[in-house]
């Protein structure tokens, strides 16, 4: 396989009150050209600030911190800027937001705002570009006639706008998808068709996904890998099927067992008490212990990343101690 | 949103509609009516003197000179409607241009505007005003329009700015932003219109204002000078008349009240549904 997307020792600094904050703290992980990828962590996680830190989109007043790196096939993402930059941003990394409706200029046509990002990245004519997002809109599931073009986003329902926000995404031939909790506004039968157009997509386009949410229930079955996170931190990362299988980590342990199942014997919910602390008061060494069941003394200190299984790794020192988790 | 949109809108609520019709009105009577009416300079009874109250040849009476009233208000309109239109033109021109490089570009380019602004805002129009306009004998009119022009774009780059910035937050912007549009198209395709809606109701709603500056400008003696008529170089010559002649005064003083509720009619019908809903 080989790698499109390097990210090492990832790194977004905010100002707090008595010293920078990290909310994402030295992430690193690779994506292997054509895999779905899934980054699930809960609100406050750091996952969509991961996500934007890949395309330098940090809101001010916070910045990816020195000595981060994001490699897209040798070229370093972060240390672009300017014109080198924007031609990156959709036409080798494309992006889709979790509000369809506010991602989307109210005043200008679903088929305008397809056509112009083509336009942006590739040297077509008006009508060409324009002929171009017609298709695009047919290959997303919505009309690809002109009055279909003509279509402000109000007009639109959620799933609707949905789509058109992939035709935009798409509009320039990129290499990477970056979905950020993409069907969180939707509802659930509208998700499902979103998700399922997505992998369509993918498969058509050889796209390699990053699919940032909250949400295990749409991870399983539609990606390769899961990387969970929390408080900043990649914690476990695994194939999908291993993870669902022998979550290795105790917070995602946790977070399977927090999922209303289907199957097997009925048992009770088992939430995770507590909440993610915000990234200014990270407890020293593993940042899950105070809300841990299976914490131990070790856990003060910074955790090491084991071999759980082949491909699946964790940071956690129950690894370490032969204890099987 | 189409500019087409916009105008149905405005007819469709009815003071828009009001507002509308005396604004066509009071710009086609400004421009074809004083071919029909009396020179507005000329002084036919000199001898006799003026101040005659309104009869069946001059229907809204003369003034000291003899001149004809009616024509000296209607030629009048042209200079008072060509000031407040030019004048806010420059002055959204301005504001919007200052606006949207402060609001979009940010950092130290947005504190040495808005810095310059709070300065400027810091003194009195009608004082600027007349620190620019006092030092000349005659002032030409496209000048008047320039300075009032010049003068009235501080609160307009606010509001912009603060629009500007409101809206950059928003996804529709980041997301043209990760998906590698350029700055140019950004603010040409994702802010300018956007901000337009706001825009527009300042805008209507300033044109009231510099009708009634210009006039008090007139009235001062610093606008537009004698003997072409102004509608607050009017109220000015007769004030001296108000009680033994009020049809002298009181002729301009309603044209001025006419054109500001006009605009100000029109600018409220646009506030209440300016643009389509953000989110």
């Amino acid at each position: 396989m080989t790698m499109l997307l390097a990210v090492r020792d990832l790194r977004v600094s905010f100002p707090g009150a008595t010293g920078p904050v990290y909310p994402v703290d030295r992430v690193s992980f690779e994506l292997a050209r054509g895999e779905t990828v899934a980054l699930v962590g809960e609100s406050g996680s750091g996952k969509s600030l991961t996500g934007m830190a890949l395309l330098n989109l940090v809101p001010a007043p916070g910045e990816v911190a020195p000595g981060s790196s994001v490699s897209l096939e040798g070229t370093e993402i972060l240390k672009l800027r300017g014109e080198p930059l924007r031609r990156i941003r959709g036409a080798r990394i494309g992006m889709v937001f979790q509000d369809p409706l506010a991602s989307l200029n109210p005043v200008i046509s679903v088929g305008d705002q397809i056509r112009e990002t083509i336009q942006a990245h590739l040297p077509l004519g008006r009508r060409e570009a324009r002929t171009r997002a017609e298709a695009l809109l047919a290959e997303v599931g919505l009309a690809g006639t002109p009055e279909g073009y003509q279509r402000y986003p109000h007009q639109l329902s959620g799933g609707m706008r949905q789509r058109v926000m992939l035709a935009i995404a798409l509009a320039a031939e990129p290499d990477l998808l970056i979905a950020d909790e993409p069907t969180s506004a939707l509802d659930v039968t509208v998700q499902a068709q979103i998700l399922t157009l997505l992998e369509g997509l993918r498969r058509a386009r050889g796209l390699t996904v990053l699919l940032i949410t909250h949400d295990l229930g749409i991870v399983a079955g539609r990606t390769d890998r899961v990387l969970v996170m929390y408080a900043g931190r990649i914690v476990e990362a695994a194939p999908t099927a291993e993870l669902f299988a022998h979550p290795a980590h105790p917070y995602t342990a946790g977070l399977l067992g927090s999922l209303p199942r289907l199957r097997g014997p009925r048992q009770p919910l088992r939430p995770i008490p507590g909440q993610v602390p915000s990234p200014g008061d990270w407890p020293a060494g593993c940042r899950f212990h105070p809300r841990c069941a299976k914490s131990f003394a070790p856990c003060r200190e910074e955790p090491p990343i084991v071999e759980v299984a082949g491909g699946h790794h964790m940071r956690c020192w129950l690894g370490k101690s032969g204890d099987s988790a | 949103m189409t500019t087409d949109g916009w105008l149905r809108q405005l007819w469709l609520r009815p003071a828009g509609r009001v507002g509308v019709i005396l604004l066509v009105v009071m710009s086609l009577t400004a421009a074809i009516g004083p071919a029909f009416l009396p020179d507005p300079l000329a002084q036919p009874d000199l001898a006799q003197g003026g101040l005659r109250p309104p009869d069946q040849i001059h229907l809204l009476g003369t003034d000291y000179h003899s001149r004809d009233v009616m024509a000296r208000v209607v030629t009048g309109a042209r200079v008072s409607l060509a000031v407040a239109f030019g004048a806010v033109l420059l002055s959204i021109t301005l504001g919007g241009m200052v606006g949207l490089a402060a609001g979009y570009l940010g950092s130290w380019i947005d504190a040495a505007l808005m810095r310059l602004v709070d300065a400027a805002l810091a003194i009195p129009r009608l004082f600027l005003l007349l620190i620019m306009v006092a030092s000349m004998e005659r002032i030409p009119l496209w000048l008047l329009i320039v300075a009032i022009g010049a003068t009235g774009w501080f609160g307009t780059s606010r509001l912009v700015r603060a629009e500007v910035r409101r809206l950059r937050a928003m996804d529709f912007v980041r997301s043209a932003e990760a998906l590698g549009a350029t700055r140019r198209r950004i603010l040409a395709r994702h802010l300018l219109p956007n901000v337009l809606g706001p825009l527009t109701v300042a805008t209507t709603l300033a044109v009231g204002d510099v009708i009634l500056l210009e006039a008090g400008l007139s009235f001062l003696g610093l606008g537009v000078q004698p003997p072409t008529p102004s509608w607050g170089g009017m109220i000015m010559e007769n004030k001296s008349f108000l009680v033994t002649a009020p049809w002298t005064s009181l002729a301009p003083g309603l044209a001025i009240v006419i054109a500001v509720v006009a605009v100000n009619l029109i600018g409220e019908s646009l506030h209440q549904d300016p643009a389509p809903p953000l989110s």
